[in-house]
């Protein structure tokens, strides 16, 4: 018998280790893998909820989800390697051209 | 029973989430991320959800993921080296940290109705094809046909975006 809040607790637990992830790291590319870790981690949450109240509306709100998130990553995926063409790197530590 | 699925499934969701994060390697975070998602459908079936389970396994983690491997292989990206400004990394630990205790706490101490849930005993279809397909075509219509336009934008703009030469307009 587990109880509901601690699928919750995981879920916060993984939306703060993609939100950590997205700003410690550099590369643009981990950084849209961290987006979906978080993205995973309100997507649990939709489904314990569903699982509590006996309703699969969760479940449609999970798969839209994921259907956004696919087509964010193609779009976000396309742009760095734009990127990567165009400045040779996906650290964007080096694609300011801002003064400070 | 279900507690020992339930840690062992969180246990490698966080482990691998973590390790994700601090890898150096491209490659090894992909996969990494791709452990995550499974081990989150795990969890989705202990919760009754089998339809979007199956859907995380072959729409996430064997679509998007392979998506993301495609890219890293096509850059080309080597084991990166450590970053600059050190300050940041304890900093954001130490800021996910802080937010995790209110979370836990409002979390642990909202009471919910019938909070625990068990393998195999759920109400009459949850989860199921047969409601989700009914939900999706009577309720839930408009965001899912949404969703294809969502669909057909991102296949246009990532095509547009990333084809060579220029747009030259013909008068």
């Amino acid at each position: 018998m587990v109880p509901v809040s601690y699928y919750l607790i995981l879920s916060a637990v993984l939306f703060l280790t993609g939100a950590v992830g997205f700003m410690i790291r550099r590369n643009a590319i981990i950084m849209l893998m961290s987006i979906e870790l978080m993205l995973n981690g309100a997507n649990l949450s939709f489904v314990a909820f569903a699982r509590q109240f006996g309703m699969s509306d969760g479940h449609i709100y999970v798969f839209i989800a994921i259907t956004i998130a696919a087509a964010e990553a193609a779009i976000g995926l396309a742009l760095v390697i734009l990127l990567f063409r165009n400045r040779g790197t996906v650290n964007i530590d080096e694609v300011k051209t801002l003064r400070w | 029973m279900e507690l020992f699925f339930f840690f062992f499934f969180a246990l490698v969701a966080v482990g691998s989430g973590i390790a994700m994060i601090v890898q150096r390697n491209p490659i090894y975070s992909v996969l990494l991320l791709i452990m995550v998602m499974v081990s989150l459908a795990g969890l989705f079936l202990m919760l009754n959800a089998q339809f979007v389970a199956i859907i995380q396994i072959v729409v996430y983690a064997g679509a998007i993921m392979v998506l993301f491997l495609f890219v890293v292989m096509l850059l080309n990206l080597s084991r990166e080296e450590g970053g600059a400004f050190r300050i940041q990394k304890p900093v954001a630990g130490v800021l996910a940290v802080l937010l995790l205790v209110p979370i836990g706490t409002m979390i642990s101490s909202t009471v919910l109705p019938d909070t625990y849930t068990q393998i195999g005993e759920s109400p009459l279809g949850l989860g199921e094809v047969e409601q989700i397909g009914s939900l999706l075509f009577t309720r839930y219509l408009l965001p899912a046909e949404i969703a294809a336009v969502l669909l057909l934008i991102a296949i246009v703009g990532a095509v547009v975006l990333t084809r060579k030469g220029v747009i030259v307009s013909r008068d």
